[in-house]
C-alpha cells in the first residue's frame, strides 16, 4: 500500500533513537505569547512539534534532522544539534 | 589513529568522498569522518546522478556502482487540476555508453562512493559527529568530535557537512540562512514490480524516465516535484522554499500526497507499496547565498557551500567536482606546505573559473524573481493548460478565431504590457 498519512510515512523510517533531545525548544514563552502560527507545527515534515497549550512538545525521536525548524522558526527559539554520532534517522534507501 | 592527517574531510556525501577519494589517491593521509551508521544514512536526493564528473573521478564507474537506470527520457509536465500540458526528450544515445545520467538510491550509492575513497587509502570514521573546528591563531588545525579524546589535527579540513553546515556557520562563513534560500522537499520511494514501471513509462530494461512536475504539485506555490524510475521503485517527491511552505501554510506531507492522488499522477503510480518517507533541505539561494569558501587551514565544498542548480536540478555533481577541486588545490598547498587563506584561495579561483559558479552565476536571480512573482507558477501554467485545451478541443471554432480568443483570454486577464513585462522578468532571470 502506498501511505496516506504522516503516521503511516513515519511508520516506514529505521531510528536509531538518542536518550538525549537534539533539538531544544530554548524558551516555550515565545511559543506560547508570540509566535500564534507555530508554524513549525505545519512545516516540520515529520510532525515532530505539537502544541500543548502551554509547552511545544518535540517529539524528537521521529526527526528527519533537515534542519527545516532551526531556519524556519521566526523567533530562532529552537537549538538544534546534531544527534549523537550514529543515532537518530537511518536512511535506508534513498 | 594517527594524531595528525594531512586533511580531514567532514561528511562522507557525494563531495567528501570526491575530495577524500582525490587526495587520497596523491598520497596524502586522509580521515574521512561520517555521522551517520554508514555513509548515505543521513542523504537524500530525488535521484538523480550525472555521469560527466563523476566519471572524472571513477572512470566507467558505471560497470560497477549501485545505480538504478540510465535515464534517457526527461520529461517536463505543467500541471492544472485536471490537465497537464507535456514536454520533453527521449533519445536512445542516453541508453548506451557513456550514458548521461541515472537515478539512484543514495544511501546504497554514497556507501559504494566512499568505499572508493578508503580503497584509495582514506580512512572512513563513521557514527562521529564533528561538534565543531579546533581554530588556533586564527586558523583551522583541526576538528573537535563527540567521541571520548575525540580531538583530531590536520593541515586542511574539508567541511563537506552538508546543506546545514553548522561548521561553517561556527568559522562565521555565512549567516543562518533565510527560509526563502533553502527548499524542503519530501519524497517517497515507492515498490513497484518492474514490468510495470517499464510499461507504464514506456521504457524497457535498464533505461529509465524522469517527470520534473511544475505547477498544481505545488498548488501554485515556488517549487517543483518529480517522479522518477528506479529498478523496482519509483521516487517521487516535492518540495518549495521553505518561505513558501511557512507562506502558503503548507505540510509537506499533505502536500506530497496531494500530488500522489493527483490524477494525472496517480494511475502511474497505483498499486505501489511505499518503502521510505524521507525528507531533506536543498540549498537554492543560488550564487548570493554562496559563502566564503575558503579560510585559513580550512575549505567548504558541496551542499555546505550551497552549490545547487536548482533550475536544472544539478547538486551531487557540482558536490562532486567541488570536492575534486578542493582536493587538487590541497595537494597544491601541500607541495608549498602553506595552508594558509592566501594558498587555499586556489580552490576559490578554480570553483569560480568553473561551470559550477558560471551556471550559479547564470541563475543569480531566478529563484528571487519567481518567489517574487508568483504568477509563472499561480497563473501561466493553468493559463497554458487552458490554451492547450481549447485549441485542440474541435467544436466547429475556425483556427484563426481560436488562436484570437486565446490570445484574449491572455492579454485579457493580465493587460498584454503586464504579460511582456512577465515575459521579460522571467528572460532576464534565466538568460
Amino acid at each position: 500500500m502506498s501511505t496516506k498519512n504522516i503516521e503511516e510515512k513515519q511508520y516506514l523510517l529505521r531510528f536509531k533513537c538518542d536518550t538525549k533531545s537534539h533539538l531544544t525548544v530554548l524558551d516555550h514563552d515565545v511559543c506560547m505569547t508570540q509566535c500564534p502560527d507555530k508554524v513549525c507545527t505545519v512545516f516540520c515534515p515529520a510532525e515532530v512539534y505539537k502544541w500543548e497549550g502551554t509547552r511545544m512538545q518535540v517529539g524528537y525521536e521521529g526527526c528527519h534532522e533537515c534542519g527545516s525548524c532551526r531556519i524556519g522558526c521566526p523567533y530562532q527559539n529552537i537549538k538544534w544539534e546534531y544527534p549523537k554520532g550514529g543515532h537518530g534517522i537511518v536512511f535506508r534507501l534513498a | 589513529m594517527p594524531e595528525k592527517f594531512d586533511v580531514i574531510v567532514v561528511g562522507a556525501g557525494p563531495a567528501g568522498s570526491s575530495c577524500a577519494l582525490t587526495c587520497a589517491k596523491n598520497g596524502l593521509n586522509v580521515l574521512l569522518i561520517e555521522r551517520g551508521e554508514y555513509p548515505g544514512a543521513k542523504n537524500v536526493m530525488g535521484g538523480v546522478l550525472y555521469r560527466k564528473q563523476m566519471e572524472e573521478l571513477v572512470p566507467e564507474f558505471w560497470k560497477e556502482a549501485p545505480l538504478e537506470r540510465p535515464v534517457i527520457e526527461q520529461r517536463f509536465w505543467m500541471l492544472d487540476k485536471e490537465s497537464v500540458v507535456q514536454f520533453g526528450y527521449k533519445g536512445l544515445e542516453w541508453a548506451v555508453e557513456p550514458y548521461n545520467n541515472f537515478t539512484v538510491l543514495r544511501a546504497q550509492f554514497d556507501q559504494w562512493f566512499a568505499g572508493k575513497a578508503v580503497e584509495a587509502g582514506a580512512l572512513l570514521i563513521n557514527e562521529t559527529v564533528v561538534t565543531e573546528c579546533i581554530v588556533e591563531n586564527g586558523k583551522v588545525v583541526g576538528v573537535r568530535t563527540d567521541r571520548p579524546d575525540g580531538e583530531v589535527y590536520a593541515d586542511v579540513v574539508v567541511l563537506a557537512d552538508g546543506v546545514n553546515s553548522l561548521l561553517s556557520k561556527q568559522l562565521g562563513f555565512h549567516k543562518e540562512f533565510r527560509p526563502d534560500e533553502v527548499a524542503l522537499t519530501v519524497m517517497e520511494v515507492i515498490n513497484l514490480p518492474k514490468e510495470k514501471i517499464n510499461d507504464r513509462f514506456n521504457v524497457e530494461d535498464n533505461q529509465g524516465c524522469t517527470i520534473e512536475i511544475f505547477g498544481d504539485s505545488t498548488k501554485g506555490n515556488l517549487g517543483t516535484a518529480f517522479l522518477y524510475t528506479n529498478k523496482d521503485s519509483l521516487n517521487i517527491g516535492v518540495g518549495t522554499t521553505l518561505s513558501s511552505m511557512i507562506k502558503a501554510k503548507l505540510k509537506p506531507y499533505e502536500l506530497l500526497d496531494y500530488l500522489k492522488n493527483h490524477p494525472m499522477v496517480k494511475p502511474l503510480i497505483d498499486g505501489g507499496e511505499s518503502a521510505e518517507y524521507l525528507a531533506h533541505l536543498i540549498p537554492e539561494g543560488g550564487y548570493r547565498s554562496v559563502p566564503k569558501v575558503a579560510g585559513n587551514g580550512v575549505i567548504v565544498i558541496g551542499d555546505a557551500a550551497q552549490l545547487v542548480n536548482a533550475i536544472h536540478r544539478e547538486g551531487s555533481n557540482m558536490a562532486m567536482y567541488s570536492g575534486k577541486l578542493a582536493a587538487e588545490a590541497v595537494v597544491q598547498a601541500k607541495n608549498r606546505e602553506d595552508f594558509s587563506e592566501s594558498s587555499l584561495n586556489s580552490y576559490r579561483e578554480a570553483l569560480y573559473g568553473s561551470f559550477i559558479m558560471k551556471d550559479l552565476e547564470k541563475y543569480k536571480d531566478a529563484a528571487h524573481t519567481f518567489e517574487k512573482y508568483p504568477q509563472y507558477f499561480n497563473d501561466y501554467v493553468p493559463m497554458m493548460n487552458k490554451a492547450m485545451s481549447k485549441f485542440f478541443t474541435v467544436d466547429g471554432t475556425p483556427k484563426r478565431e481560436k488562436q484570437k480568443q486565446i490570445m484574449k483570454s491572455v492579454t485579457g486577464e493580465k493587460g498584454t504590457l503586464r504579460v511582456l513585462q512577465d515575459i521579460y522578468r522571467a528572460w532576464k532571470a534565466v538568460k
